[in-house]
């Protein structure tokens, strides 16, 4: 695999919606580098006809009643909210210009 | 009131002995135990928050509780939860209604839980007594609690090393006798590998035994919960407490929860008993190069002394072992990548607003995550992403089928694994946070556990140059009861070794007003 670049660092950080400082971009494809090529022990092995394991443990679909129950009250929802405002989540604007 | 610290020395199956027989009251047992959290957490660093007033709150309502049974006679006084009036310890992972739970991070600083994790409702029904919340790598990703964004925690054994992480906390806070028995979590090793080394037990149940409900998520299909303790008997104990069925984890399984506790015996022979005929397979492969000689040796003894108590004891190979690091970092951090996409700032925990949306997320997550953090971040979307999915991702989880047939093909021919928990001692604060990929080999012999989904049990197994050592019990899947007894066995073969005698060597230390703080200490 091809190692990764400077480029591929900020794409990928952008994808991640990591801000990251210019020294950090540095030191993360240094240590992303040594640690995808770690990873290439994996190419040892014959892997074809193999299945994934996404789940160790075998549990079927579960359903329960779909009733109403207690939930969070409206206070206790926005308890931890950086802003809000008449009962609302405040959000930075995504539309438009009104940020 | 009492704060008599010989009562922090007792195990909590004695503790419990002791309150139903009025020799002390849950007041004072917790009074003793807050007099050396806030004498000595200052150089040790393994709390992050404390809830005094809460915890003064459950030994009050447990000391009514034992009382009123007591005016009862005998039999209501035995039917009272084990953990009644007992301390526990919870990492700092574990959502509590109106207690910060920060995972160990900057992103989560002032946040306060809205509800109890499903493990927080049952000990509180259980009358235990919770003093704080426990210090830990960073949303639980670290070997050695220095990635914690409120310092890093000493090892009680020598102040000068990690005490292993990620579930540091609460392994430092056991050994040093704050509590007797804490809830840590274990993804790669996070439960076993602190354990080790600081001479505690550790165990990490089957995936799916414990409900997730109310846990920070880190690696959700590697997650489990799991205890720590002094010995065998309260990690069965807690584990007892707080295992079984939860509707609100889909994984938690409706498997019947043993009485874990109430089958070990306390008698020595009794315990050691069940070794004869048992078949325990010793995996070639977890005897890794760079692993210490004297790590070895301690694990070599304790395997002879098995043998020596009936056991049989048979080689087996897990061919796929050495793949299990890659396997495992490929896995945890693109699902990490996915569950810490919600710590945007938008709805709880540290926000830093800066212009639009995307700009605010950047800041917020940029500011708010600490340097391991992002790296596995970085390394799961990127396993994740366009181009790579098949080539990391997909062939990970085929790895992952490989590692866990191994484990299926020698439970064929062996009733438990025998294994080292971790290749060293407990190493000096520092000497790995500058190379990842040193840190990630901390975790070579639990890895490939969380990734087959099994149960695990680190005992103490002695001392290599004055540091513990730990042994892997590896079971089979919802076989906790039996690496339960095998480890209560051990405990009664080995009993009378002089290193159990011991305390953790720098205890004095924490004592004294000459000891550097680890309070604030920048993370790593």
């Amino acid at each position: 695999m091809a190692s990764l670049t400077r480029a591929d660092v900020e794409h990928v950080a952008h994808l991640a919606r990591l801000g990251l400082s210019a020294d950090e971009v540095t030191r993360m494809e240094t240590d992303l580098d040594l640690i995808l090529t770690m990873f290439a022990v994996l190419d040892e092995l014959d892997t074809d006809g193999i299945a994934p394991t996404a789940q160790t443990i075998e549990v079927e679909s579960i359903l329960r009643a779909d009733l109403p129950r207690p939930s969070l009250s409206q206070e206790e929802a926005l308890a931890n909210a950086p802003e809000q405002s008449g009962g609302y989540v405040v959000v930075p604007a995504i539309l438009g210009d009104g940020a | 009131m009492s704060t008599d610290r010989s009562l922090t020395r007792l195990h909590a199956h004695e503790m419990a002995a002791g309150l139903r027989a009025g020799r002390f009251s849950a007041g004072e047992l917790l009074a003793a135990h807050l007099a050396l959290i806030e004498g000595q957490d200052r150089a040790l660093n393994a709390w992050v928050s404390l809830d005094a007033p809460g915890a003064r709150a459950a030994a009050a309502d447990a000391d009514a509780r034992i009382a009123a049974a007591r005016a009862e006679g005998a039999a209501a006084l035995a039917a009272l939860p084990a953990l009644l009036g007992i301390p526990v310890g919870l990492k700092d992972l574990v959502v509590t209604r109106g207690q910060p739970s920060t995972a160990g991070s900057r992103i989560l600083a002032g946040f306060r839980g809205p509800y109890d994790a499903h493990i927080a409702e049952r000990l509180a029904a259980a009358g235990a007594v919770i003093p704080g919340k426990t210090n830990m790598d960073e949303f639980a990703m670290g070997s050695s609690t220095e990635h914690s964004a409120w310092g890093a925690t000493a090892n009680p054994w020598d102040l000068d090393r990690v005490p292993g992480g990620s579930s540091g906390g609460s392994a430092a806070a056991v050994a040093a006798y704050h509590v007797p028995v804490a809830i840590g979590t274990d993804t790669g090793g996070s439960i076993r590998q602190p354990a080790a080394v600081t001479g505690t037990v550790g165990m990490k149940p089957t995936y799916g035994r414990v409900s997730r409900y109310g846990i920070i998520a880190f690696a959700s299909s590697l997650d489990q919960v799991g205890p720590f303790a002094r010995d065998v008997r309260d990690a069965a104990l807690l584990l007892g407490a707080v295992a079984g069925r939860d509707d609100r984890d889909s994984t938690s399984s409706a498997l019947p929860v043993p009485d874990y506790a109430a089958a070990l015996p306390e008698d020595r022979d009794r315990a050691a008993g069940i070794l004869r005929g048992l078949r325990l397979g010793l995996p070639r492969q977890y005897f890794v190069d760079g692993m210490e000689p004297e790590v070895e040796a301690r694990i070599r003894e304790a395997v002879a002394a098995l043998a020596a108590a009936g056991a049989e004891i048979v080689e087996v190979d897990l061919p796929h072992t050495g793949y299990g690091l890659a396997t495992y970092y490929i896995i945890a951090p693109a699902e990490a990548s996915a569950n810490l996409a919600r710590h945007d700032g938008i709805r709880y925990g540290r926000s830093v607003r800066e212009g639009d949306v995307l700009g605010s997320y950047l800041a917020t997550r940029g500011e708010g995550f600490g340097p391991e953090v992002k790296r596995r971040i970085m390394l799961g979307t990127y396993a994740l992403s366009a181009g790579y999915y098949d080539a990391y991702y997909l062939k990970a989880q085929k790895v992952r089928t490989l590692i866990k047939e191994d484990f299926d093909r020698a439970f064929t021919r062996v009733d438990a694994l025998i294994a080292p928990s971790t290749p060293t001692v407990a190493f000096p604060l520092g000497a790995r946070t500058g190379d990842p990929l040193a840190m990630y080999l901390s975790d070579i012999c639990t890895i490939p556990v969380n990734a087959a989904g099994l149960p695990a049990l680190s005992v103490p197994c002695g001392l290599a140059d004055g540091l513990p050592v730990g042994l892997q019990l590896i079971g089979q899947a919802w076989d906790e009861a039996r690496l339960f007894a095998i480890g209560r066995a051990w405990e009664a073969i080995d009993a009378d070794a002089p290193w159990r005698r011991l305390e953790p060597a720098a205890l004095p230390r924490l004592d004294d007003p000459a000891t550097p703080s680890m309070k604030g200490r920048a993370q790593a």
